[in-house]
């Protein structure tokens, strides 16, 4: 590999992943199919998609907290914690190894902040845990972490806070607790799981601009699943688009943006509404079909069975990769045979 | 918190004396009353009763007058400790019941002592390895645990042990015992006595704690906030025993209550077929001879243990729930 700058490195690499359900009495489901994503210090990777296709399992699968059901079969998530890398992939879900990384080097937040934390343990105590667990400072050093965390975190009157049950708490507040907890050790990955989703548009706003604060104040890398394109345009660098189990785009989020050159990406972009007045808006055109389930996912492009410029490799091959820009990859046959066209 | 159990101590004041009303009036039910099957009883065998003694005890306890007069007579000497003579031992009610009522809340209390030491670590293992071999066997010896009736567990014990050890399971106390004041040895007699009845007693509860601890707890360990817990990077048994387990506990905790009484009535045949001397058989004697006095006293504390355990019941699930805790402020 050639030598990268310093300042490139990528925190985390995950290569051709995939990750497989196994069910006793069922054929198994390939959920993810293949994923190649790259998150590098200070950056945010935005990972968007249908409902379904694969995000939170993605995500999941970075912890390793996956059902005992789901198998890695192939890939590699590739972790570069400061004094080498480790294949996450390859470590035990239980082990010490992976619980050493879990909540102090890659720490993760989730869409429900109501069912997310302990109904009945404080919030204090919840942060104070993870502090406590990693660092073995006493628990009265841990509190006052906390404490300063809460308030980083925009919580006001954060130390009678601490004292306090979720269900005290409003929702926005409840994922500001949150993301304090997921910041206690200062991990060098955050990922998101629609943080944002539960909430209200104005608490959302607030929630994005303080995790955009956050990421200056803490430089960690930011791996932010949503599937609200609007969120995307607001927070992230660089965008991946997941349909059904693959990685079909990615790339600078203003380049895929500008020119999406997937037929999903198209379709996705074309089906957000703009502000225009009345009497110039056209119809919306939502992608023909429905997402159809893993199991009857075709061999070859996942998108073939809803593509409008379905050709013949499309069924049977699976797209290949093409490099559209600085960075920026799609995976079409019509990409490659427009540029094995202009190369010819 | 303090309100809070203020306003369940008088609530529960207030259920003790709709509870005695009806006790009273259970007693009352059968037709006649028990000097009439008294008077049948000594006519059959030809004594003669002397019609004064029959009147003084009729007035004595407001026997043929309307019910509240008979029902306030009643409780106005409970309140004062008097729960009045027992017809057929002709003894003060008190005097024959204390002893009984003691024995079964300490048999019963142990008996719900052993039945979360043994649901306890079996249910949270086969929850958690769920389908696997112990969670099947777990299951397994529930079903029996609960199918089969206690009293034919005490048989089938009591017969192993005089075949195998050739010792008599029966009673709680050496007759060198019986009498004697509590002492080191006088313990040690009575656990020695008292473990084949607890097993006996605990076996579906235990087995019923199993099946409702291991169904609260798949349920819990499905919710986001254990996902939370194992991506903060704590081993997986702290995960389980501090979160979902907390969780699965809560409503078991509010059992508690109910389980005391339930034991008591569900104990009575293994009483007998035991030969303990707790309150059950005493309760079932007083009922068919219509000793109203001695039967109502018993249901009345049974009630009593029902009422404070469920009080207990409410201030453990308070002081482990903030939910309630602060919901009922
Ligand atoms: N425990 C599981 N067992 C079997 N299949 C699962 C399991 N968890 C997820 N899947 C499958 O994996 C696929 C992806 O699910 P995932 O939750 O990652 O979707 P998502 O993109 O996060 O959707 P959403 O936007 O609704 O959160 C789904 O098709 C789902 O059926
Ligand atoms: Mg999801």
């Amino acid at each position: 590999m050639p030598q990268i700058p310093m300042a490139a490195e990528p925190i985390l690499a995950i290569k051709n992943m995939s990750i497989t359900f196994t069910s006793p009495d069922e054929a198994d489901v390939e959920a993810v199919r293949q994923v190649d994503l790259t998150l590098t210090a200070g950056k945010t990777l935005a990972l968007v998609g249908e409902s379904g296709c694969g995000k939170s399992v993605t995500a999941r699968a970075i912890l390793r907290l996956l059902d005992k059901s789901a198998l890695l079969p192939s890939g590699e998530i590739l972790f570069n914690h400061g004094q080498g890398t480790v294949d996450i992939a390859r470590l035990k879900p239980d082990s010490l190894a992976m619980r050493s990384i879990r909540g102090a080097e890659i720490s993760m937040i989730f869409q429900e902040p109501m069912t997310s934390l302990s109904p009945v343990h404080t919030i204090g105590d919840q942060i104070d845990e993870v502090i406590v667990l990693h660092e073995g400072v006493s628990p009265k050093k841990a509190r006052e972490r906390t404490v300063h965390l809460l308030d980083q975190v925009g919580i006001s009157g954060a130390r009678e806070r601490a004292n306090a049950y979720p269900f005290e708490l409003s929702g926005g507040l409840r994922q500001r607790a949150m993301i304090a907890m997921a910041l206690a050790c200062t991990p060098k990955l955050l990922i998101a799981d629609e943080p944002t989703t539960a909430l209200d548009v104005t608490t959302q706003a607030q929630i994005l601009d303080l995790l955009r604060q956050l990421q200056d104040d803490f430089g960690m890398a930011m791996l932010f699943i949503t599937h609200d394109l609007g969120v995307v345009a607001e927070i992230a660098d660089e965008v991946a688009v997941m349909y059904l189990g693959d990685v079909v785009e990615q790339g600078d989020v203003y380049e895929v943006f500008r020119s999406p050159q997937h037929p999903y990406t198209q379709a996705l972009m074309n089906s957000v509404p703009h502000l225009r007045r009345k009497a110039d808006r056209q119809r919306l055109s939502p992608i023909k079909g429905t997402v159809p389930s893993p199991k009857d996912r075709p061999a070859g492009c996942a998108f073939t069975s809803r593509c409008p410029y379905v050709f013949e490799p499309c069924a049977g091959t699976r797209p290949a990769p093409t490099e559209v820009g600085a960075g920026h990859l799609a995976r079409c046959h019509l990409l490659a045979r427009t540029k094995m066209e202009a190369l010819a | 918190m303090v309100g809070f159990i203020v306003r369940r101590f008088i609530a529960m004041l207030l259920t003790l004396l709709a509870v005695s009303i009806v006790a009273f009036a259970i007693i009352q039910l059968p037709p006649g009353d028990f000097l009439t099957s008294y008077i049948a009883q000594l006519a059959s065998t030809g004594d003669q009763v002397d019609p004064r003694v029959i009147e003084n005890l009729r007035a004595q306890y407001g026997l043929g007058e309307p019910f509240y007069v008979q029902y306030w007579k009643w409780i106005t000497g409970v309140v004062q400790g008097n729960f009045g003579h027992s017809f057929e031992w002709k003894r003060p009610v008190w005097e024959l019941i204390w002893g009984r009522i003691g024995n079964s809340i300490l048999l019963e209390g142990l008996a719900v002592i052993v039945m979360w030491f043994v649901a306890l670590p079996i249910g949270i293992y086969a929850a958690v390895r769920k389908y696997s071999l112990g969670d099947y066997l777990s299951t397994i010896l529930g079903f029996i645990g609960l199918a089969v009736p206690n009293f034919l567990f005490a048989l089938i014990l009591m017969y192993l042990a005089y075949t195998w050890f050739g010792t008599t399971l029966g009673g709680l106390f050496s007759p060198e015992f019986e009498m004697a004041r509590w002492s080191l040895p006088r313990v040690w007699d009575f656990l020695s006595h008292a473990w084949a009845p607890v097993l006996v007693l605990a076996t579906a509860g235990t087995a019923e704690l199993i099946r409702i601890l291991r169904a609260n707890l798949l349920d819990e360990m499905k919710k986001p906030y254990v996902v939370t817990a194992r991506a903060k990077g704590l081993p997986e048994w702290k995960v389980i025993l501090k979160y979902p387990v907390r969780l699965a506990l809560n409503p078991l905790i509010s059992t508690i209550g109910w389980l005391l009484p339930a034991l008591v009535s569900g104990s009575v045949i293994v009483s007998v077929v035991m030969n303990l001397p707790t309150a059950g058989p005493m309760l079932l004697r007083s009922l068919t001879t219509q000793d109203m006095y001695l039967a109502g006293a018993i249901i009345l504390l049974l009630s009593v243990l029902t009422v404070i355990g469920t009080l207990i019941s409410d201030i453990l699930l308070a002081l482990i729930d903030p939910r309630i805790r602060y919901g009922a402020r």
